[in-house]
């Protein structure tokens, strides 16, 4: 059985694309037939961190229109070969993606794939409706401070009302919180919320915590997501989170301040 | 491609509206009841879009002019925005006024088809009805941007959300944090309360009596209250937990 995991927060820039750069390769590295489909039609930018933009010869608006067949418009990935990368038009404007449409073209690669990640654009508007609609799993992604919270809560009332598992009253899709450039520094000044009020506010599943990182601009300007950075910690945060979602038990990392956890082991 | 930039968008939306439910014929009486409903609410009712409900009166074979009725209750201060249970002419009468016109839910048919048993009938009619509802319970989150409406009473398991909005005609009990607004007895009923475990609400309403987050700052966090009216003020209390 396939998944369709959407990964969406409802406030741009938050870290989305370089989240589902990073799971989808997770996912692919670990054996699993995964495709990443680039919804933010007109701002295209996963090909960009995948480093596959200039192999790009149809979109996923070329499939739903029928110019092209899926396989000809899925990239294969250059790092790994059970990954595929499905980019979003530049050219169109985003009414072009339909419902039907996005249906029909997940309903042909849940065929061939066990993980269809959906980066979602920003906002609550149609783009994001149609990434979120015909999922299984949302992965929240949210950075520490009140508004992207805010807006997380919005999308998750979106995600329990609007998609497709809430209006055929299936089961709900499984929601899990993604905590990104966090920076335990600035929680301990009070200029970030902490792990915990986060938690508190959303009352979500953490999956993990992702630290603020030079690394993630570093792997984005190399077109290699973050997560084949194994050295960094940004990219072993990103393998924790895959493997937990994988049903892995691994211990969360990257929440407390080191500077501040070797001062107190040694009295400093 | 064109180069005009999209100008409109069709989305599908639910909104809850009061339905009025009438049983008599007498526009005196229907002037006043709602003259008193309106003053008890103001917050509520004033301005309120309304869908009339005439199945009742028909079934009793009382006749009414619509387009007498919907000057009436605009007077009044609200807006009819649809028609239910009315017979052709009246229906005729409606779409004349750009007033549309609905089906009756068949839910809501068998309900009031309850409320007309035995023991019911017996009571004396009032002529603007009060539903005899049950309880709405809710175990999922209400998250921001989520507005919830419950006839009776509102029984939530899990947070209510800054940016969520809680509405019942009864009292409302949520065993989490309440954090959105949250509006008891709606429809004007003094009594009606509100209970949660935590405290830390953007609004409290019962009846019409509101405060502001304001207002709450001195409320201690992470207790449970209870909120109620007394000599038209919200009051905050203290649950005392006996263990
Ligand atoms: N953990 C991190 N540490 C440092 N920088 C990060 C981190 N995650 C993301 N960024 C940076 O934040 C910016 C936005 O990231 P990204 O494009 O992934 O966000 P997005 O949510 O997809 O944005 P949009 O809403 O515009 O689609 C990028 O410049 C990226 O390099
Ligand atoms: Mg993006």
């Amino acid at each position: 059985m396939s998944r369709i995991i959407v990964v969406t927060s409802g406030k741009g820039g938050v870290g989305k694309t370089t989240t589902s750069a990073a799971i989808a390769m997770g996912l692919a590295k670990k054996g699993h037939k995964t495709a990443v489909i680039d919804f933010d039609v007109g701002l295209r930018n996963l090909d960009l961190i995948m480093g596959c933009e200039r192999r790009v010869v149809y979109d996923f608006i070329n499939v739903i229109n029928g110019e092209a067949t899926l396989n000809q418009a899925l990239i294969r990935d250059k790092n790994c070969n059970l990954l595929y990368i499905l980019p979003a038009s530049q050219t169109r404007d985003k009414d072009a993606l339909s419902q039907e449409g996005v249906g029909k073209v997940l309903d042909e690669l849940r065929k061939e794939f066990k993980y269809i990640v959906c980066d979602s654009p920003a906002g609550i508007e149609r783009g994001a409706h149609l990434a979120m609609y015909f999922a299984d799993d949302a992965f929240v992604v949210t950075n520490p401070e009140v508004s992207s919270v805010r807006d997380s809560d919005r999308m998750l009332g979106l995600l329990s009302s609007k998609s497709r598992r809430a209006e055929q009253n299936e089961e709900p899709i499984k929601e899990f919180l993604l905590l990104t450039r966090y920076s335990p520094e600035r929680v301990k000044l009070g200029e970030m919320l902490s792990v915990d009020d986060v938690q508190d506010i959303l009352s979500l599943h953490l999956l993990g915590v992702i630290p603020e990182s030079k690394s993630v601009l570093n792997a984005s300007n190399s077109g290699m997501p973050v997560i084949l950075d194994e050295k960094s910690d940004a990219g072993q945060a990103y393998d924790d989170i895959v493997a937990r979602y994988l049903g892995e038990d691994r211990p969360h990392r990257f929440i407390e301040d080191k500077k501040g956890f070797f001062r107190n082991l040694f009295g400093g | 491609m064109s180069n005009t930039p999209l100008g409109l968008e069709f989305k599908s939306s639910t909104f809850s509206v009061p339905v009025l439910i009438l049983s008599t014929e007498n526009l005196d009486v229907i002037q006043q009841q709602l003259q008193d409903k309106v003053k008890q609410a103001p917050e509520f009712f004033k301005s309120s879009p309304l869908v009339l409900d005439l199945q009742e009166l028909n079934k009793s074979g009382y006749s009414m002019d619509v387009s007498v009725l919907v000057r009436l209750i605009r007077r009044v201060g609200m807006f009819p925005v649809g028609i239910r249970g009315g017979n052709v002419q009246q229906n005729k009468q409606a779409v004349d006024l750009l007033i549309p016109v609905y089906s009756i839910d068949h839910r809501e048919v068998s309900s009031s088809k309850k409320e007309v048993a035995p023991a019911e009938s017996a009571k004396p009619k009032e002529p603007l009805k009060v539903k005899q509802v049950s309880t709405t319970l809710i175990t999922q989150p209400i998250r921001s941007g989520q507005r919830i409406y419950a006839e009776g009473d509102l029984v939530i398991l899990a947070q209510v959300s800054a940016g969520a909005e809680i509405l019942a005609e009864g009292n409302i009990h949520v065993y989490n944090s309440l954090r959105g607004r949250a509006l008891a007895g709606v429809q004007g009923d003094e009594s009606a309360r509100i209970f949660c475990f935590d405290l830390a609400a953007e609004l409290i309403s019962v009846a019409g009596n509101y405060k502001v987050s304001e207002d709450l700052n001195h409320v201690v966090r992470n207790k449970p209250v209870q909120i109620y009216l007394q000599d038209q003020a919200l009051i905050i209390k203290d649950i005392e937990l006996h263990h």
